[in-house]
């Protein structure tokens, strides 16, 4: 029996391997607990989910949760904003970050350790904590801006009723709180730069802006694809705590800041609506697996050693 | 070298200029935090939120410490689980990390992909709530806050960065010494992974320290609710500051300086996390490093 030989042969390996299987053993448990196991509940994004009958008792629906859910017109507002707002924050915050992280390779170290820190501490605060802060800067009537409106003799603007401010105000907190952090790559990436290149550079007359352009830039290029690579093929996910603590979960405020994942935990914990819930978490699950094969592999298209897998 | 780094410092004031504009965006909105906390009620509905309060009032400071039980009891929730699921968390992720690097163990490829899978595909919110909530029965107790970080894929990755460094030979000599496989984790890989350990378990600590996501799902228990759920709760709920503060003394709602009282709990959450945050900072951003070099 051959299939008999390849099974014994494989468990007299395993048998042989066991204590290293033990000691993953706990580990194997959870990721298999909470990814794994969470996959098979995919199924009740096809049924009619009835509480009383459990999951494997409710009715099969076929795609009725999915027709309901693209037919609503939140499918459409939810997947422009996810979309957009999330482009403009890698564009933006990548552009940002190599700028910072040029610039602070041009200070001295004493410098760099002190801005560095500075820039680096926002991205410690939980979401929760810069919902307090970016309320201190736009509360109607108290806020910061608004005050310096009035100052200015312009009329106060109430930021929690206006959609239009919203994708402004979500990209400069996305700034707030990562720039620093996505700096520091980028100037970790600059200062493993061979020195050698710089002082040849300076010896044939190159000028500072000139190694730059010349040498700095094109040598971090595999570090920004990366984490274009990285971001892109996450771009259907968004940060929750940003999209859900900074607009304080304004309802009025949902055609500009309504993104996938708010929409999937309202539809979840607040209406209850499970069916669309799981519809959405669905359709999100599967755009994101096809982003992020589909940017890999348009990097390994272009150039094989940066892409991922 | 030196003596470019020695003139680009003295030799660019406007990049100076640049970064103090910057810090100053940082640093502006928090000292704004901080005295909003020590304004009373009054005088931001005269004055709005000031940067220097026209007269410095503790009272919501008085507030909060008159009742502290609500905040303590976050507080310690917060401890508990950053302490114990960054241990936790450690433990399983080196362990499974370490069996991934031997490559002469049949399954370490598999094991790779079976953890780097959940990076790419993942069931979404629904399943995992339902998983959490009618399959294990973990919603209102601490292992809902501490067993869905216990190993994050990409922190996973980093670690096994790190040990596919470390020389095979010291393994296999002690594994001809006659040492087992757990001891030979225990007692050599684990302590030549300090570093390792080190960054990638203040990573952790964070993500534990600032989570408030699995106490909006999974926590209904008051007193199991951390820090930061504990602050939101507080941010949109003007009842649940009151109904805290008030509780065992009786005094007038309308009284209680609701305002400034959010900021002040609001700094006294993110206090500890500035005093860390210099001690942290070298770690990771070594950690950093590592990451974006293995990617």
């Amino acid at each position: 029996m051959r299939i008999g030989t390849a099974l014994r042969n494989e468990g007299k390996h395993f048998w042989r391997g066991k204590s290293l299987f033990l000691l993953s053993l706990p580990a194997i448990i959870i990721v298999f607990v909470f990814y794994y196991l969470p996959m098979y509940g995919i199924v009740i994004a096809f049924k009619d989910i009835n509480y009383a009958k459990g999951i494997w008792g409710s009715e099969w629906t076929g795609l009725d949760n999915f027709k309901f859910f693209f037919q609503s017109q939140d499918a459409m507002r939810i997947t422009r904003n996810t979309l957009l707002l999330n482009g403009i924050f890698i564009a933006v915050g990548i552009f940002c970050s190599v700028v910072i992280g040029l610039l602070m390779a041009e200070l001295g170290r004493k410098w760099v350790r002190i801005f560095q820190t500075v820039l680096f501490f926002p991205y410690f605060l939980s979401w929760v904590v810069i919902g307090f802060v970016t309320y201190i800067l736009l509360n109607p009537s108290y806020g910061v801006i608004n005050k310096a409106l009035e100052w200015m003799n312009v009329a106060p603007v109430d930021w929690y009723s206006i959609p239009g401010y919203w994708p402004v105000i979500l990209t400069l907190t996305y700034l707030w709180k990562n720039v620093g952090y996505t700096a520091i790559i980028f100037f970790t990436g600059l200062i493993a730069i061979d020195t050698t290149y710089y002082e040849a550079a300076s010896i044939d007359g190159a000028s500072r802006f000139q190694q730059i352009r010349k040498i700095s830039i094109p040598l971090i290029v595999p570090l920004i694809t990366l984490l274009v690579i990285l971001n892109v093929g996450r771009i259907f996910y968004s940060d929750f705590g940003l999209f859900y603590f900074i607009p304080r979960d304004a309802g009025m405020l949902y055609s500009t800041t309504d993104v996938v994942d708010t929409y999937v935990f309202r539809s979840l914990r607040v209406t209850g609506d499970l069916g669309m819930a799981s519809a959405a978490s669905l359709y999100q699950a599967i755009v994101g697996l096809v982003l992020v094969f589909s940017t890999n592999l348009i990097v390994r298209k272009f150039n094989k050693e940066n892409a991922l897998f | 070298m030196r003596k470019l780094n020695a003139e680009k410092a003295g030799n660019q004031p406007w990049i100076i200029l640049i970064f103090i504009f910057l810090s100053l965006l940082i640093v502006f909105p928090l000292l704004y935090v901080i005295s909003v906390s020590m304004t009373s009620d009054a005088d931001i509905a005269r004055y709005g939120y000031r940067l220097i309060p026209k007269e410095a009032s503790f009272l919501a400071y008085d507030y909060i410490f008159q009742t502290p039980k609500a905040l303590l009891q976050s507080y310690l929730i917060t401890i508990i689980v950053t302490t114990a699921g960054t241990v936790l968390a450690l433990l399983l992720t080196s362990s499974i990390a370490y069996v991934m690097t031997r490559k002469d163990y049949r399954y370490s490829r598999l094991m790779t992909f079976f953890v780097f899978f959940t990076l790419l595909f993942n069931a979404g919110l629904v399943p995992s709530y339902i998983v959490a909530t009618n399959v294990l029965h973990i919603q209102d107790t601490l292992w809902a806050l501490i067993l869905p970080y216990g190993v994050s894929a990409w922190f996973t990755m980093l670690m096994k960065g790190f040990m596919d460094g470390l020389p095979f030979e010291i393994i296999e000599s002690a594994k001809i010494d006659g040492a087992s496989e757990w001891g030979i984790f225990a007692r050599i890989v684990l302590p030549l992974s300090k570093p390792a350990l080190a960054t990638i378990g203040l990573f952790y600590a964070l993500a534990y320290w600032n989570d408030w996501w699995l106490a909006m799902l999974y926590i209904q228990d008051e007193k199991l609710i951390p820090l930061q759920y504990y602050l939101q709760r507080i941010m949109t709920n003007i009842e649940f500051l009151t109904k805290n503060m008030q509780a065992g003394i009786s005094v007038d709602m309308s009284s209680i300086p609701t305002e400034s009282a959010r900021m002040a709990i609001a700094i006294l959450a993110a206090g500890p996390m500035l005093f860390a945050f210099p001690f942290f900072q070298k770690y990771l951003i070594k950690g950093l490093t590592v990451g974006s070099i293995k990617g």
